[in-house]
C-alpha cells in the first residue's frame, strides 16, 4: 500500500537558520499520528512543507504517493490542512467560507457534508453568522471544517485544540476519532502529551529540527517508570541536551 | 473550472459587500474632477474640431478611474489575505497559477469596469460624447484593465505591508496615470515633456481608449495597440513566473 505520508532527506533553511535537517519519516494509512515537540522545534515547518506553503531546500515529500511541488494539484487534494495560525476571512459566513473552500477543490452543491461538518463540530447554530462575530475557539472549529470539505483521506492538524475548552475537545477528538476509524489517517501536533498519549498509535519527536525519536505509543510508554507520555518526552528532551553539549 | 470561478466569485463578492468605498467612493471622486475641470476650462478651446474640453476629459477620466481601481482592487486584495494570513485557503488548494492569476485579474477589472462605465453613464448627462468606434474602446477598456490588475497582483505580492503598499500607490501609479495625458493632449506639451511622456505606456492606453470616442488621437491606435499589447504580454509573463517561483508567497 502507498504510504500516506512519504518523506525523505527533507531540509528547510531560513538564512542562516537550518529549520529541518533532513528529517525522514513515513505515515502509513490509517494511522493516528502525534508530530511532537517543542516551541521552535520545526513542526510547522514540516507541515508547510507538505501542505506546499513552503517549498523544501532538499529532499522531497509525498502525499498518497503524489510529490508535493511536481505532483501539487494531487498532493493537495488527498491533504486537509489546520493551520496553527487563528486565520479567518472576515468578509464571509461560516457557511459562505465552507461553500468557498469547497468550490476551490473543484466541489459544488457541498451542503450536505458541509452541515454533517458542522452539526460534529457544534457550529450548526452559527452557520449564517459572520467569522467576524465568532469566539476564538469557534473560529479554530471553522478552520477543521475548512480541512475537511474536501473529504481528504490524510488530515494534518497543527494544534487543533489550543483555544478550545474541555467539552468541545471531547467531542472534537471523537469526530477526529471517527474520521480515522473509516480510513483518514491523521497526522497532529499538540502540546497537550495526554492527547498524543491517547489518541495517536505512533509519535515522532522533533527537535531543532532533527526528528530525534520515532516509535509506537507503547514502546515509548514502556520505557519510562511512571507510564506517562510527558516523563518520556522530558527525559528524551534532556537526553538531547546532553548529547549536544 | 469550478476553482477558478469559485475564486473568481470570492473577489468579486469581497469588493462588492464594500461597494460604498469599492465603487462609489472614486465615482464621486472622479465626478468632482470632471465638474470642476470642466468647468473652470470651459472657455479653452476645442481639443479636436468640434471636441470641447469637457468632452475631451470624459474618456481620460474614465480610463483613469478604471486604472486606479482595477490596480486597487487585486493589490489590497492580495496584501489584505498576507497580512491577516487568510490567503492559506487559497494557496492549500490545487488552483494552478493560471487560474489564480485570472481570477485576481477579472475580478479587478470587473471592479475598473464598473467604476468606468457608471463614470461614462453619468457624464452623459451633462455631455454629448461621440462613439465613433465602440470595438476599440472596448479593447483599450481590456487591455488596460489587464495591466492595471497585473501591476496590482504584482504589488500585492511584493508588498509585505500596508506602507510599501501605498508607496506603490502613490509613487507609481499616481503619477503614470496623472502624467499620462488623462487631461490634455500631449501634443500641446513643451519640449522635452512631450518627449518624456512617450515613455509612459499609461499613455497609450488613454489615447488609443479616447480614439474609439473621437477617432481623433494623438498617435496612430495601431501603434498604441502594439505597445499596450506588448507590456500586457510581458507583465502577465513576469506575473506568471512570480506565481510560479512562490516569490513571498511560499517562502
Ligand atoms: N518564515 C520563517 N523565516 C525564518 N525563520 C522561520 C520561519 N518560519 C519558521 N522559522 C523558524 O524555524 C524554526 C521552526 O519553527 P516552527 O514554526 O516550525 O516551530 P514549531 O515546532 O511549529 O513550534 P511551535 O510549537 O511553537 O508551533 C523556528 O526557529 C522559527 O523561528
Ligand atoms: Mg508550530
Amino acid at each position: 500500500m502507498i504510504p500516506a505520508i512519504e518523506i525523505r532527506g527533507a531540509e528547510k533553511r531560513f538564512d542562516h537558520l537550518l529549520a529541518l535537517n533532513s528529517v525522514n519519516l513515513t505515515i502509513e494509512q490509517g494511522e493516528f499520528f502525534a508530530l511532537l515537540g517543542p516551541n521552535g522545534a520545526g513542526k510547522t515547518t514540516l507541515i508547510n512543507l507538505l501542505s506546499g506553503l513552503s517549498r523544501p531546500s532538499a529532499g522531497y515529500l509525498r502525499v498518497m504517493g503524489h510529490d508535493v511541488v511536481h505532483d501539487y494539484k494531487e498532493a493537495r487534494r488527498n491533504l486537509g490542512v489546520v493551520p496553527q495560525e487563528l486565520v479567518f476571512d472576515p468578509f464571509f459566513s461560516v457557511r459562505e467560507t465552507l461553500r468557498i473552500q469547497s468550490g476551490y477543490f473543484g466541489i459544488q452543491h457541498n451542503d450536505d457534508w458541509i452541515d454533517e461538518i458542522l452539526s460534529n463540530l457544534q457550529l450548526s447554530d452559527k452557520a449564517e453568522s459572520n467569522m467576524r462575530t465568532l469566539s476564538g475557539g469557534m473560529k479554530r472549529r471553522v478552520l477543521i471544517a475548512q480541512a475537511l470539505v474536501h473529504r481528504p483521506p490524510v488530515i494534518v492538524l497543527d494544534e487543533p485544540t489550543a483555544g478550545v475548552d474541555v467539552e468541545l475537545r471531547q467531542t472534537l477528538w471523537r469526530f477526529i476519532k471517527r474520521l480515522n476509524q473509516d480510513g483518514h489517517t491523521i497526522l497532529l501536533t499538540t502540546h497537550y502529551l495526554e492527547e498524543a498519549e491517547t489518541l495517536c498509535n505512533r509519535i515522532a519527536i522533533l527537535k531543532k529540527g532533527n526528528l530525534i525519536k520515532l516509535d509506537t505509543t507503547a514502546n515509548l510508554l514502556k520505557d519510562s517508570a511512571s507510564g506517562s507520555l510527558e516523563e518520556v518526552f522530558v527525559s528524551i528532551m534532556q537526553e538531547g541536551v546532553e548529547s549536544t553539549s | 473550472m469550478i476553482g477558478f470561478r469559485t475564486l473568481l466569485i470570492k473577489e468579486i463578492m469581497r469588493f462588492w459587500k464594500v461597494s460604498f468605498q469599492t465603487i462609489l467612493a472614486p465615482l464621486v471622486s472622479t465626478l468632482l474632477y470632471l465638474v470642476v475641470f470642466a468647468h473652470v476650462l470651459s472657455t479653452h478651446a476645442d481639443i479636436y474640431p468640434g471636441v470641447s474640453y469637457g468632452v475631451f476629459l470624459i474618456p481620460g477620466l474614465m480610463m483613469m478611474a478604471m486604472l486606479q481601481n482595477s490596480f486597487a482592487n487585486s493589490s489590497s486584495s492580495l496584501i489584505q489575505s498576507k497580512v491577516t494570513g487568510n490567503l492559506v485557503f487559497v494557496l492549500l488548494t490545487p488552483l494552478s497559477e493560471l487560474e489564480f492569476y485570472w481570477a485576481y485579474v477579472v475580478a479587478a477589472m470587473v471592479r475598473g469596469m464598473i467604476v468606468g462605465t457608471v463614470v461614462l453613464f453619468t457624464a452623459l448627462f451633462f455631455f454629448k460624447l461621440p462613439f465613433e468606434n465602440p470595438g476599440w474602446i472596448l479593447l483599450f477598456g481590456c487591455l488596460s484593465t489587464i495591466i492595471a490588475s497585473t501591476l496590482g497582483i504584482i504589488a500585492g505580492i511584493a508588498a509585505e505591508k500596508f506602507d510599501q503598499m501605498a508607496a506603490w500607490q502613490n509613487f507609481i501609479i499616481l503619477p503614470l496615470t496623472f502624467l499620462s495625458g488623462a487631461f490634455y493632449s500631449i501634443s500641446s506639451l513643451a519640449s522635452p515633456w512631450d518627449m518624456i511622456s512617450r515613455f509612459n505606456p499609461f499613455l497609450y492606453m488613454i489615447d488609443g481608449f479616447r480614439y474609439g470616442f473621437f477617432s481623433h488621437s494623438d498617435v496612430s491606435p495601431w501603434l498604441s495597440l502594439f505597445i499596450v499589447g506588448s507590456v500586457c504580454v510581458i507583465l502577465l509573463w513576469v506575473t506568471l513566473s512570480i506565481l510560479k517561483s512562490g516569490w513571498r508567497l511560499r517562502g
